[in-house]
């Protein structure tokens, strides 16, 4: 095996403050690019498919990191909090289990020893056609090379297909929408909070972004609230192998259960979509009943309803459906 | 590590070299594998700044943006402190091998899939293709030249790979090493399915799993045949 080239040169810059970071950023529009962990973000540059000329190390500020039990019995987290953390945190795994669950299994320990919430929140689309730097829709062009008679679309999307076919590629990002959290995001203007579900975005909004950080924006902290505290949950992803890939389909739940009655749930599906797919469908089949093998089954018959598969992922939707079965029947 | 003052202030930088004027032109920057790496053969581990000095006089520096990256770096690497001239956009695993001339660690993907490159950063096993070496300085970086003792005895994760039969080729080793002592060092004395689970992120062209997990139980003490 030859040696490894250089990826191309950048400017770094580490501030260690959160306006330091979001000045520097502005400053540098479309030529800057914000680092956590990098682990999206190497693939790029390596690549060379995405070449900034200044790049903005976000870890060394510390105010973004580390997770706190807010006074309403919620946790915030900060942005740059690494997965290993979440995933050890005793407080995330006491009352938010689903997404330690969840952060557990992203790719690799080493990767998720560096790799950030933010970043894995943040981070864009696995098409391969994309990553490859092909000027595709997402890229700017005017072809889905993804969705052609050819296509390798094993992967790709079920719902949402709007010229680009690329899904949501986090494990976390289901964990946070089914625990309702509130995403902090920074920018020039102040500071804003987003629903999880909203903060991700699909095709039609918006073909190059995955979610509504607009440039010089940064995420700074993901607000869980104590809706969920304690709750019932499931979580699981189905990959070709344990380690590293991606999901084909992940799931995530919460239940509120009384005796066996489902008092609410929230599901939400990772890898079906370019945005993690809230399962409202499902909620309401549950929502009241009793749980059982029949409840189980229609609710993973409900959640695959208008389903579009391409030529060669008509697998996730049975694989959908079990993992929602699943979810009802052992949460 | 001493820094250089005129880096930080209360905001991390002052405010007066933000001018983007003052940026300097990145395509006069620009040094070539070529030069590189006979930056590198000229001037042996450590290079001078000189070898390949992007074309940056030290006027254009001192107006250079504020809270850029230092490139002479001390890095605290096997318990030595290292002088070295690091890119922006280097990687740890360059600085590694290609400036502190420690080959152990390797590159097998240099994309975060393999694991070939692990090392621990202050114990923790990182991918070293997948970090920048500006992001680590302050920390401790420890390699698989850093494990054995003073007077060469190996590790004992070291000794517990040979006496397991470990590794067939070899070229995950290091790696694997690594991982497995970054989990002793946090849990003395792990399952099987720990070890198995630490050492999952280091893959194996030569499918030697089972001889590792054995190496690690070995080392922790523990009869790798009891801890199924
Ligand atoms: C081999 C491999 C396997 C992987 N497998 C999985 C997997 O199974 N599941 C999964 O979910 N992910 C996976 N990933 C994706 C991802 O790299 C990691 O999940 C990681 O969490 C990304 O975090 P980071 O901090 O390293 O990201 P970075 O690369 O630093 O950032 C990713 C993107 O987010 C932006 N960003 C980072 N932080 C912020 C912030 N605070 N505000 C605004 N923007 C920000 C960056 O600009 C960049 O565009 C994998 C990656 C690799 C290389
Ligand atoms: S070389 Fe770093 S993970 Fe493969
Ligand atoms: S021993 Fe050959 S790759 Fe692991």
């Amino acid at each position: 095996m030859g040696t490894r080239d250089m990826m191309p040169s950048f400017e770094l810059y580490q501030p260690d403050t959160l306006e330091a970071a979001l000045d520097l950023l502005g400053r540098f529009g479309e030529d800057g690019w914000a680092l956590a962990g990098g682990n999206d973000s190497f693939d790029w540059f390596k690549d060379r498919v995405k070449r900034p000329r200044y790049v903005v190390d976000l870890t060394g500020i510390e105010a973004l990191k580390g997770i706190r039990e807010t006074a309403d019995g919620g946790v915030e987290i900060g942005a740059l909090t690494t997965l290993t953390e979440i995933e050890r945190s005793d407080v995330i795994r006491s009352r938010f289990g689903v997404l330690a669950e969840a952060a557990s299994k992203v790719a690799s320990p080493q990767i998720r020893n560096t790799g950030t919430i933010g970043g894995n929140l943040c981070q864009d689309a696995r098409c391969w056609y994309y990553r490859y730097g092909v000027h595709c829709y997402r890229a700017g062009g005017n072809t889905c090379y993804a969705d052609t008679p050819e296509g390798q679309n094993r992967e790709h999307c079920l719902w949402g297909a709007d010229r680009c076919v690329a899904v949501s590629p986090s494990d976390t990002a289901p964990a946070m929408v089914v625990l309702d959290a509130r995403m902090v995001v920074a920018g020039p203007n102040g500071e804003r909070e987003v629903p999880a579900e909203q903060f991700f975005i699909g095709p039609s909004i918006d073909i190059t972004r995955m979610t509504v950080l607009e440039p010089g924006e940064l995420l700074t902290a993901i607000r869980i609230p104590p809706s969920w505290a304690g709750a019932r949950f499931y979580f699981e992803k189905v990959a070709d192998r344990n380690v590293w890939d991606f999901p084909l389909v992940n799931i995530a739940a919460a239940m509120r259960v009384n005796g066996n009655v489902i008092e609410d749930a929230r599901f939400a599906a990772g890898a079906v979509q370019c945005t993690p797919r809230r399962l409202t469908v499902v909620e309401e089949v549950v929502r009241g009943q009793p749980r059982s093998e029949d409840l189980a089954r229609l609710a993973g018959q409900s959640a695959v309803r208008g389903a579009t598969p391409l030529n060669y992922n008509h697998f996730k939707i049975p694989l959908l459906q079990n993992l929602v079965m699943r979810a009802v029947r052992d949460a | 590590m001493a820094e250089n003052p005129r880096d930080r202030d209360v905001l991390g930088y002052p405010e007066p070299r933000y001018e983007r004027s003052g940026l300097s032109d990145l395509a006069s920057r620009k040094a070539t594998r070529r030069q590189f790496i006979k930056g590198i053969i000229a001037s042996g581990a450590a290079v001078s700044s000189a070898a390949y000095l992007f074309g940056c006089s030290s006027g254009e520096r001192a107006v250079a943006p504020a809270g850029g990256v230092e490139r002479m770096l001390t890095l605290r690497v096997n318990g030595q402190e290292r002088h070295v001239d690091v890119l922006p956009n280097e990687t740890l695993a360059m600085t590694l091998r290609y400036k502190l001339g420690l080959t152990g660690t390797k590159l097998g993907c240099d994309r975060g899939e393999c694991g070939a490159c692990t090392v621990l950063i202050d114990d923790v096993p990182t991918y070293a293709c997948s970090t920048l070496t500006h992001q680590v300085r302050n920390r401790s970086i420890e390699t698989i030249e850093g494990l054995e003792g003073p007077n060469g005895e190996l590790h004992p994760v070291q000794q517990a790979m040979i006496d397991e039969l470990g590794p067939q080729c070899g070229f995950c080793t290091p790696g694997q090493i690594m991982s497995a002592v970054g989990l002793l060092r946090a849990n003395p004395r792990p399952t099987r399915e720990e070890a198995r689970l630490a050492l999952s992120g280091n893959l194996c062209r030569c499918g030697a799993y089972d001889h590792y997990l054995n190496a690690v139980m070995r080392a922790a003490g523990q009869s790798a045949v009891s801890q199924a």
